[in-house]
């Protein structure tokens, strides 16, 4: 869009044109500064700025005497070398290797049902399966851990009930599984319904020649279907990358149920909060946000570009 | 754009005993925790340990344990809710319409600048938010605005996804036609922008908006971190502080745990209302995000 509308201004360019038109030219363009000013000021002041004000502040090491002393890179080498983070990182990798594919491909089962028009009371089960997505994550995860927890969670009154002892969700073997289950609750829906809109706008004349030909619904959900839904599979794979690696809330929130599986460092983002809340040292929590920052373009730009040479070829 | 994402089926296929029942089950799965809130609720204390959890207890309790939530520490509830609705309906409603004012600008105008611009701003989409907030932190208490309402308006008036989805209604909806018969009538772009523009954007504006007021309603991490004055806080954090209060004080004070549960419950109320009836609008607004990038 934006291509063809340059080309067409560069054509323009060397033709005369009068006092008039190029002082209504110049008019629009200053309108639109006028239009996007707001937004970029805006966005000038709490993003860009914050952004630079953390980096120049990664730089610095605050001490107890002296002050702030610039120390260069210092911040970033002991990140690099920091165990308790990349312990961290390799736990949110496992939890983004587990939960993800399990989410996607069942927002994906559920998006293909409802689309074949098979299933009745379509509305009410699609809705059912969204709802989640508009509680806050805050409240299901308060939900959730009243849930799975042994004094009145329903699975600890069951076990107990036929005379067996529920799992331990909220222990080190089974807490990262049971986060997963809170973020597939929450999030699940929100992809359905986005693989659900992307598969309505695939021209139904298609499925119609295809079923003529002979092919079932098994066949159409594999062979057109599923294709058609690459871009939008895509997006809801890159707000996968990013949602995993920021996870925060939930195991924020168990600290309290289970503050002896969830230490300080679980994630990297409970990391660099606690850093900068509990330890003051802002200094370095700017420089472990940079690193997580980091880590996660390079997951989604990989992922990117895996799945873009894969189309190529 | 509308009218593309609800398209009838001509043949309808026979109905699926089997997916059926298996949609069923996945939204029942889906609802359970919800209807255990709702149970939860209305039951005192005592019956939340000592009856089964996934159904109603003789005593209906519900009413109480309202009145106990919106009573507790002075009526600090109600108060957590205002601010929930304050910081939500103006940094989603200022989010909104500094995206659709920007959206058209970057779609209808040619400047210096344009593309170099959007695609900065696009970058900023994939920039974690998370990182961002303790960034934000510091400026923040530097200039002295960390710890007031401020804090948490400023930050999500920001909204570079919601930016780049007005861009693509703008394309979609406003022909350039309409613009030229307007400034031919003498009308100025402000104008034009506000009485004729906009009401052609209405249903991405409204699907722009609801989305930006869900992350804010649902936003944790800023004022957790901003936020010192119990006064100020939004549902969320207050909801977590009590949960933290009932956790340390162990099954010994198992008073604060019917007011989570049920403020829990009050403060989902809002938001699954706006999504069942609005749903026409998030739906077709998912429609252009998901398949137009």
């Amino acid at each position: 869009m934006t291509a063809t509308t340059q080309t067409r201004n560069r054509q323009e360019g060397p033709r005369p044109s009068t006092p008039t038109a190029r002082k209504l030219r110049r008019g629009r363009a200053l309108a639109g500064y006028m239009f996007v000013a707001p937004f970029m000021i805006v966005f000038l002041l709490m993003f860009l700025v914050p952004l630079l004000y953390a980096a120049y502040f990664s730089l610095f090491r605050e001490q107890l005497v002296g002050g702030n002393v610039f120390v260069g890179l210092e911040n970033y080498t002991r990140a690099f070398g920091d165990e308790q983070l990349w312990t961290g990182i390799a736990r949110v990798c496992l939890f983004f290797l587990i939960q993800v594919p399990i989410m996607l491909v069942a927002a994906l089962a559920f998006a293909l049902a409802l689309d074949t028009g098979l299933v009745r009371l379509k509305r009410t089960t699609r809705l059912g399966i969204f709802v989640p997505y508009a509680v806050p994550g805050v409240i299901a995860t308060l939900m959730w851990g009243f849930l799975y927890g042994p004094d009145f969670g329903p699975f600890a009154q069951l076990a107990e009930k036929i005379g067996m002892s529920a799992p331990d969700f909220l222990g080190p073997d089974l807490m990262l599984g049971s986060l997963a289950n809170i973020v597939f609750w929450e999030f699940t829906g929100y992809n359905m319904v986005i693989l659900f809109a992307a598969l309505r706008s695939v021209p139904t004349e298609i499925y119609e020649a295809a079923a003529v030909d002979g092919a079932g619904q098994w066949r159409i959900a594999w062979s057109i279907k599923i294709p058609a839904l690459k871009g939008a599979l895509a997006v809801c794979m890159i707000f996968s990358i990013i949602g995993a690696f920021q996870l925060f809330n939930e195991p924020q929130l168990m600290q309290s149920l289970a503050p002896t599986v969830i230490d300080a460092a679980y994630t990297p983002n409970l990391y660099a909060y606690n850093l900068a809340f509990v330890g003051q040292e802002y200094n370095y929590a700017a420089a472990v946000s940079f690193v997580l920052g980091l880590v996660i373009l390079v997951g989604s730009y990989a992922f990117m570009f895996a799945t873009n040479r894969r189309s190529r070829r | 754009m509308t009218t593309t994402a609800i398209k009838p089926r001509r043949h309808k296929p026979k109905r699926s005993t089997v997916l059926t029942i298996g949609m069923l089950a996945a939204a029942a799965y889906f609802l359970l925790p919800l209807f255990w809130l709702v149970v939860a609720s209305s039951k005192t204390s005592e019956d939340l340990f000592s009856t089964f959890g996934l159904w109603f207890s003789d005593e209906f309790n519900l009413f109480a344990n309202i009145k106990l939530t919106l009573t507790q520490d002075d009526g600090v509830f109600l108060k957590w809710l205002w601010n929930t609705l304050l910081y939500a309906v103006t940094a989603a409603g200022g989010g909104a319409l500094l995206a659709a004012l920007a959206g058209y600008g970057f779609s209808k105008y040619r400047f210096k600048g344009n593309r170099t611009m959007f695609l900065i701003v696009l970058g900023a989409v994939m920039v974690p938010t998370t990182a961002l907030a303790i960034p934000t932190y510091l400026v923040f208490s530097e200039i002295g605005l960390a710890d007031t309402p401020w804090a948490i308006i400023l930050p999500s008036l920001v909204n570079p996804f919601g930016l780049l989805l007005m861009r693509v209604y703008v394309e979609a909806a406003v022909p350039d036609s309409l613009l030229e018969a307007a400034r031919i009538d003498g009308a100025s772009e402000l104008r034009i922008f506000f009485q004729v523009v906009l009401r052609l954007l209405a249903p991405g504006f409204a699907t722009v908006l609801l989305f930006a007021l869900v992350h804010t309603w649902n936003n944790y991490f800023l004022p957790l971190i901003m936020l010192n004055d119990p006064e100020l806080y939004p549902i969320t954090v207050g909801l977590a502080r009590w949960q933290g209060q009932a956790a340390a004080a162990g099954g010994a004070s198992g008073d604060l745990v019917p007011l989570v549960i049920t403020g829990s419950l009050l403060s989902i109320i809002p938001l699954v209302i706006a999504f069942l009836f609005l749903q026409r609008y998030w739906q077709s607004g998912l429609v252009a995000g998901a398949v137009k990038q």
